[in-house]
């Protein structure tokens, strides 16, 4: 088992003084839950944030009188209700219980997660409901086109014309020109996708795509082809969180939370001074790790961001399973594959998966809780003890990275 | 004062009223600007009236480099809403020997076997239809 030479790094196993102290303070995941992703749901939101949110109770036992507070978490460009938290808290039996709403497009609730663990570190509230959700098919084709061109910074780059694949692209055609990266290395990150999207029935697309399907796609935005791009989805995610006191009442196999990195950059892309990684990632990355006490090497399996394939090669290299440059051989070696020395996004990621911008953090983390309690079924990783999130908002505007431990 | 008349800026613009709305003028002029902080002399493109780094409000209007090199492009075939017509488009940012960077369309007259990174280019402002203006950068 892999986690039996990384002791020297573990949180459990080497307390500091302050550790011993903080040790009742530690936060806990006790339930996970989500929906399937599709491209349209066909029943309202907060119908469909109601399943993600009653599999997640389900999973951790308890009923909506146990929950002290709520975050809910989308995108509200996509949402018609106004103040959807409200809405939500309500139709989730969450009245009176404090409710509020986190937003960080498509990171949100990865940023619900963070805020989660404050409010219970803090120790104001000791059991906390994180709801993602996105109903991406509330709006028109043509409703839908027109949030699109207001993604980039409004006044000085969304004036040309700019779509959030422009944005990845941009820094495909960098990394490409820097490093050597080829548009074959990219599909292949899509073709992984397929193989486990294949086995996820929750995921939008169950189905295994060859190179040549890839490669031969439509062009979106050049390097970026239809198949590196991943499809809006309707979908909602859950996850309960709670103090450790709770946690070991409520179940045997709580997930803590070990490490929580966040950053942001800049919205234009004027702004950016690195056009071939993603800054706000790596320093998420930094401070996760740092707080997890963990480095690249012991991270047992991940979920990344690859809302496109060159999402992903960036993802490996922010993370560190690789050096800067490296992500194309890495996907080429097939070092990211079940059995790979870095599985990642064995449950076919986003690409498969679809992306209900609001949900889609909360299903990250569901992957690897269920990787860490070992109820992944066939793609779980043997011992798995230390899984991380990777979750990005736009463009690498706001970088989340989570750690979580059994 | 309500500073209007930033609506002419780019094909579909999404703002009308801006504290640097003289962008516009200095366009219109055939000159693209950014601004320079009156009191620490750190210069903002996209243009500022404000200094995040030491919150002067005064700012003088300075001229961009003329010598421009590709850092990246793509070629989008999908657009946003009201640039329908406008695919396929090359969106680009490059950079002058100053370090200033600006994002911009490549002009349609760089053909597509003709653009590689490091490519030298000029910045030149652009008249569009209905009175609007912009710029973009073309072959140095």
């Amino acid at each position: 088992m892999r986690g039996l030479n990384r002791i020297k790094y573990s949180y459990l196993n080497t307390r500091s003084p302050n550790q011993v102290r903080c040790i009742g303070l530690k936060v806990a995941i006790v339930g996970v839950g989500q929906t399937k992703f599709t491209r349209a749901c066909g029943v309202s939101v907060r119908e469909l944030a109601f399943e993600g949110f009653r599999e997640a109770m389900e999973d951790a036992g308890l009923t909506s009188k146990n929950i002290d507070a709520s975050i809910v978490c989308s995108a509200p460009e996509y949402d018609k209700q106004r103040s959807p938290a409200g809405l939500i808290a309500e139709y989730l039996g969450l009245n009176p219980q404090p409710s509020f709403y986190a937003e960080s497009i498509c990171s949100s609730s990865s940023t619900g997660v963070r805020l989660a663990y404050g409010l219970i570190k803090s120790g104001l509230h000791d059991t906390v409901a994180v709801i993602g959700f996105q109903k991406m098919s509330e709006l028109s084709s043509a409703e839908v086109q027109e949030r699109m061109g207001r993604g980039a910074d409004l006044m000085w780059e969304s004036p040309f014309g700019v779509m959030m694949p422009a944005g990845y692209a941009m820094y495909a055609r960098a990394h490409m020109q820097k490093y050597g990266t080829t548009e074959e290395q990219l599909a292949k990150v899509k073709v992984k996708s397929g193989k486990y999207g294949f086995l996820n029935p929750k995921a939008m697309f169950q189905r295994e795509v060859t190179l040549e399907d890839v490669l031969k796609a439509r062009v979106i935005a050049s390097p970026l082809k239809m198949l590196d791009c991943c499809a809006n989805a309707d979908g909602a995610s859950s996850i309960i969180l709670a103090s450790e006191k709770k946690a070991r009442k409520i179940t045997d196999t709580p997930i803590w939370v070990v490490g929580v990195g966040a950053a942001t950059d800049t919205l234009t892309t004027t702004g950016r001074s690195n056009l071939t990684g993603l800054s706000a990632a790596i320093e998420a990355a930094g401070q996760a790790y740092r707080m997890a006490g963990v480095k690249p090497e012991d991270i047992d399996v991940a979920e990344v961001h690859d809302c496109f394939t060159i999402a992903e090669i960036l993802a490996y290299e922010a993370l560190g399973f690789c050096k800067p440059g490296g992500g194309g051989k890495l996907i080429e070696e097939g070092q990211t594959y079940f059995g790979g020395k870095f599985p990642v996004n064995i449950d076919g990621g986003l690409l498969s998966k679809g992306h209900p911008i609001g949900a889609t953090g909360g299903s990250q983390i569901r992957t690897i809780v269920q990787q860490l309690r070992g109820e992944a079924g066939k793609t779980q990783v043997d011992g798995a003890e230390i899984g991380l999130v990777h979750n990005i908002g736009g463009v690498g505007l706001y970088g989340n990275v989570t750690i979580l431990r059994r | 004062m309500i500073h209007t008349g930033f609506e002419k800026f780019g094909k579909v613009s999404y703002t009308s009223e801006t504290n640097v709305n003289d962008f516009v003028k200095h366009l219109e002029q055939g000159k693209v600007m950014a601004t320079k902080c009156k009191q620490c002399g750190k210069v903002f493109f996209p243009p500022r009236a404000d200094c995040s780094s030491c919150f002067s409000k005064s700012m003088d209007w300075k001229e961009l480099g003329s010598s421009w090199k590709l850092e990246t492009y793509t070629t989008a075939h999908f657009g946003p809403t009201g640039f329908e017509d406008d695919v396929p488009y090359t969106l680009a940012l490059a950079q002058n020997e100053q370090g200033e960077k600006v994002f911009a369309r490549l002009s349609k007259g760089i053909k597509p076997e003709e653009t590689k990174l490091g490519m030298e280019l000029k910045l030149a402002p652009v008249k569009l239809p209905n009175e609007k203006l912009s710029y973009e950068f073309r072959k140095a």
